[in-house]
């Protein structure tokens, strides 16, 4: 449930590098961390975020979580289906991006790969 | 046991009505209102005869569960039994208008007084606001109170408030309002400020720190005089969220223990009725340099003369509620505050710790027990051994109902992982607290050898567990025909 | 003196030695002595019922609240229909907390469901919150609804506002470092639009009464089609009683609906418990502050109520949540809900036909005493509406009371030198009150 075609953060996130743009969503540890995701709170394009910024925001029913960028740039598109389905989050989170972001600035230091991410969720067990 | 019960708009005939008013007795004028500011359309209200309309609310009441149905733990929320006479005492001010001359509304405002100096006695504070109508407004009203004062110093740069990660809520929530930065410091395992964490939060940008004590695990903050000067010296002040007043009375004063500002939950410590979320109200008291700030108008007390309110007040914050506050349910409290006395408040608050004790006492060995040592007004378990079983804090909430109970606080504090925090107060009798045990022991009993059973409580209800996922998801928060 | 404690001193003791203990002060060895309070507090001895009754009979006599009363200003005499006060008693709602276990609070939960139904209708917005603590506190949180949906610093405020209102609003404004511009009315007391186009730079919206404070109607057509002009959003502060007979804000695409509903069952109880009402459009739901009821089922498919989209809210979004609330008024807002059922579509529009008639009625008769002017004389209003006098308004009023009539607000403990007293008639006021009102009146200004 890790693919290798994308990077991951350590706050669940991952990202998916085309050129300079990153689609960013959350893994299906986050997902499953979260629970029944009931809604997504998301930017809207043309909005701008650093690195280090939360650019979205989802919600269970009784936990919210932010999402974060390690990407800083001006967001270009949305997964506008979330505003109706946030649940797909649930069922296809590798599947499913919240934004795509072009950026300008990409802290790789904060990135990992596939395998370090298994790493990673090993060593929070 | 379980049945849906019909919505008030299902009850609706055309032509029905319940009201009756006297016949209009001037002339009647055509014409008043311009077409195009007219609503044209009858209201989509309910058509209802008189009796049913009560039976409606009567049958909706029985679908709920106050302290007079029974024992009602709820943790933080001081859920002591609502004393009768107080709830008498507010219709004798039904009809008094608030923008009266003084002279017509003397009685009203002297009792006011009255109740702001019993306050100060009771938390060594110097004057109360009456204005706030809730905990929570309590806390944003101080907070602003706060950055007035160092506003006024030209202290401008002290714009972050320090919250400990075991507060309620409402507390960042209300700095965050104020328009402070919230920096949260970790506390010790136990609830406690980590002291260390404090002095490294404190510094040229404080404005102060939000703590309750007893603190939300219901443990005393032993450490209350270094953390007050650890505040004071980095000139930051200290905010007392009074939600846990009921532990305290007669014992050991807010204002004594090093705060400048706090509020009182009237409908907590002082049991005037939560009815049901509200009204509350939420009195702030001050030290003295923090007066000048408090909201206009103040109740002011003169020598040997009538109290009267004061609106020349220009540095105050402002008003943060129209007129003087929840005045109904400040009579309340003041009734309560006269019934007992000095002596009774402090009885209260020995018997509620006392309560809480005796219930934690008996309950170790069947739960975890996060901090093993004399609680206060509240102690905080853990389901322990029986999340092996699978059985969740919530199953325990639930099994409760079934055996007659209002559950206890869950999955508060924050910092317990699933806890279940307990208050049960003082009004409660030792039968109460025994068969509240037995039922808790009970459960956890049954958790071990059907732990599957208690996926399925509450079965006692008129409905079971709601999809709180599919009522978030698509929200539907009214009535469409 | 009680305190409510049932145990006896005996089973205090048991229940002490039970956890080894010997005495109370064990319990509270945690608390350093230095601290501790060393002497009893110093308030009187504990009262008997009795005298409870006594004594709060003794404040009440230094009151008057009996006499006939044109005062409104933000609070209003209304007609309360018996079974309110009495449905209220049921303790089951009154002794209840928030309904956070669902199953066992069914009855509260379908109760704010009702609520805010009920407050849509009255409004005709699609949502409403569950109350928050007054109209003044409802409109200072609707402004921070138009900061977040519009992420804008600036929000315009009608000089109209009940000027309570107005104060709660630039505390709010104060803190929260927002810009509020303040939109003054023209001579006939209502929304100067020159003034509003002028200062729509940049402002997230326009907060704006009707009937608004000195009692005239505005046209809220046009302010909604300017406001939604620039790209703003309308909150629309109103008088709820008056909602069966002018147009309500969904009528003319207001975004936000708030105000107090003390008229709706709520006695004046010297300002207090009244309720603050919260409505919206469904685009603005997720910036609503405070609680919400929604319908969901449970397992077996049976319809249940719960308080939803709680992730809003503090206890879960800590200092991210759209507010700080907490407690509402909840058992103000199920009275509100009472008062609405029980009068249904006729009886509130007859309520607020009588409003209008006798306020008419009231002002008609002003008109003609000699050295009595109407401020606002072409100006369509509800049921107050100013009057100047030649004489001093607290001259004036201290004659009425003289003779047994409380008279309207003096504008002037709002703003110094306004001699206008701002007239209040209800369904509660008499032909003979009204007239012996005006007779007085007639008699003063000889």
């Amino acid at each position: 449930m890790i693919p290798n075609d994308r990077k991951y953060t350590k706050e669940h996130e991952w990202l998916l590098i085309e050129g300079n743009v990153a689609k960013i969503g959350i893994t299906d540890h986050a997902q499953d961390a979260l629970g029944d995701i009931v809604f997504v709170e998301l930017p809207a394009v043309g909005d701008e975020f650093a690195v280090g910024d939360s650019f979205a925001v989802v919600e269970s029913v009784k936990a919210v979580s932010q999402i974060y960028t390690e990407a800083a740039g001006k967001v270009i598109e949305i997964n506008e289906e979330l505003d109706a389905s946030p649940e797909l989050l649930n069922s296809d989170p590798n599947g499913c991006f919240i934004a795509a972001i072009e950026f300008t600035n990409l802290n790789e230091d904060a990135l990992l790969t596939a395998d370090e991410y298994a790493e990673f969720l090993k060593s929070e067990e | 046991m379980r049945s849906e019960y019909p919505l008030i708009f299902e009850r609706s005939k055309p032509g029905r009505r319940g009201y009756d008013l006297p016949k209009l007795d001037v002339p009647e004028l055509d014409g008043l209102i311009p077409e195009q500011m007219l609503n044209k359309e009858p209201l989509k209200l309910p058509e209802i005869a008189e009796v049913d309309l009560v039976r409606h609310y009567t049958n909706l009441s029985k679908r709920n569960f106050g302290v007079d149905n029974g024992f009602y733990p709820l943790g933080s929320c001081t859920m002591k039994y609502n004393p009768k006479i107080n709830e008498e005492m507010p219709a004798l001010f039904n009809d008094l208008h608030p923008l009266l001359d003084q002279d017509m509304a003397q009685g009203a405002i002297d009792m006011m007084l009255d109740l702001d100096r019993a306050l100060c006695e009771i938390t060594g504070m110097d004057k109360f606001t009456l204005q706030p109508s809730a905990g929570a407004h309590g806390e944003y009203t101080g907070l602003m109170i706060i950055k007035a004062y160092h506003d006024m110093r030209q202290d401008y740069g002290r714009n972050v408030m320090i919250v400990p990660d075991a507060a309620h809520g409402t507390n960042p929530a209300s700095a965050a309002m104020a328009g402070y930065k919230i920096r949260e410091i970790k506390s010790a395992p136990d609830g406690s400020v980590d002291l260390d964490a404090l002095r490294a939060a404190v510094g040229n940008d404080t404005a102060g720190l939000m703590l309750t004590n007893p603190s939300t695990l219901g443990l005393f903050e032993r450490n209350i005089k270094e953390i007050a000067d650890i505040v004071h010296e980095a000139g930051g002040l200290l905010y007392y969220d009074g939600a846990n007043l009921n532990a305290i009375m007669g014992i050991v004063r807010p204002g004594d223990m090093g705060f400048d500002c706090m509020h009182i939950n009237l409908h907590k410590t002082f049991s005037t009725p939560h009815g049901g979320g509200g009204p509350g109200s939420g009195p702030v008291g001050v030290k003295k340099e923090l007066i000048p700030y408090l909201p206009y108008p103040v109740v002011m007390g003169h020598c040997g003369g009538a109290a009267t309110l004061d609106y020349d007040r220009p540095l105050s914050i402002g008003k943060v509620k129209s007129l003087y506050g929840n005045f109904g349910v400040l009579v309340k409290a003041y009734a309560y505050i006269l019934s007992l006395g000095g002596k009774g408040l402090k009885e209260a608050s020995e018997n509620a710790v006392l309560n809480a004790n005796y219930v934690f006492n008996r309950l170790k060995g069947a739960y975890g027990v996060p901090h093993d040592r004399i609680c206060m007004h509240e102690c905080v378990i853990e389901p322990g051994e029986l999340l092996e079983k699978g059985v969740h804090t919530t199953d325990i909430a639930k099994a409760l109902i079934d055996r007659g109970y209002h559950p206890m606080t869950i999955y508060f504090p924050l910092i317990v992982h699933e806890a279940m925090m307990i208050e049960p107060t003082e009004t409660e009798s030792r039968e109460t607290l025994d068969a509240f045990v037995d039922a808790m022991l009970d459960i956890a009993r049954v958790a071990k050898e059907d732990p599957e059973s208690l996926h399925k409580a509450p079965v006692t209800t008129p409905v079971g567990r709601p999809d709180e996922v599919a009522a978030a998801r698509k929200p539907v928060v009214k009535y469409e025909d | 003196m009680r305190s409510y404690v049932p145990n006896t001193e005996g089973e205090r003791k048991e229940m002490l030695s039970s956890m080894g203990l010997s005495s109370m002060d064990e319990l509270f060895r945690d608390i350093p002595d230095e601290l501790k309070l060393s002497r009893p507090l110093n308030l009187p001895e504990g009262k008997s019922e009795t005298e409870i009754r006594r004594i709060f009979r003794a404040y009440a006599e230094r009151t008057n609240g009996s006499m006939p009363l044109f005062r409104g200003a933000g609070a209003y005499r209304h007609y309360i229909p018996s079974l309110i006060p009495q449905l209220l008693m049921r303790s089951e709602f009154y002794t209840a907390y928030t309904p956070y276990q669902a199953e066992m609070s069914q009855g509260m939960l379908q109760a704010i469901f009702e609520y805010q139904t009920l407050m849509c209708r009255l409004t005709g917005m699609d949502v409403s919150n569950a109350s928050v603590y007054d109209g003044a506190t409802a409109a200072a949180e609707a402004m921070l609804m138009l900061r977040d949906a519009k992420r804008k610093q600036k929000i315009l405020i009608s000089d109209g506002l009940n000027p309570d209102v107005i104060a709660v609003i630039h505390t709010y404004a104060r803190f929260a470092r927002l810009e509020c511009v303040s939109i003054p009315l023209n001579s006939d007391g209502t929304t100067d639009m020159d003034a509003l186009s002028a200062n729509s730079d940049g402002a997230a919206g326009y907060i704006v009464a009707n009937p608004n404070f000195f009692g005239c109607l505005e046209n809220m057509d046009e302010i909604s089609a300017a406001v939604h002009g620039f790209g703003g959003l309308l909150v629309s502060y109103v008088n709820p009683i008056s909602l069966s007979l002018v147009k309500r804000p969904g009528d003319y695409g207001a975004d936000i609906a708030v105000g107090d509903a003390q008229p709706l069952g709520l006695p004046l109880s010297f300002g207090g418990p009244y309720c603050g009402f919260m409505c919206s459009t469904q685009k603005l739901i997720r910036n609503l502050p405070g609680r919400i009821a929604g319908q969901t089922s449970d397992a077996e498919g049976n319809r249940v109520f719960v308080l939803t989209l709680q992730a809003r809210e503090q206890h879960i979004r800590r200092e991210k949540a759209s507010s700080n609330i907490c407690s509402n008024q909840m058992l103000c807002a199920i009275t509100a809900s009472m008062y609405l059922s029980v009068m249904g579509p006729e009886g509130m529009y007859e309520v607020a036909m009588q409003n209008l008639q006798k306020a008419h009625y009231l002002r008609d008769g002003i008109k003609s005493i000699n050295g009595a002017r109407i401020r606002y004389e072409n100006t369509p209003f509800f049921n107050e509406f100013v009057v100047e006098f030649d004489k001093d308004s607290a001259v004036i009023n201290a004659l009425l009371k003289k003779k047994g009539i409380v008279g309207g607000a003096r504008l002037a403990n709002y703003k110094d030198g306004d001699n206008g007293i701002l007239m209040c008639v209800t369904e509660m006021n008499t032909r003979e009150e009204i007239d012996a009102l005006i007779t007085a009146l007639e008699e003063i200004t000889k």
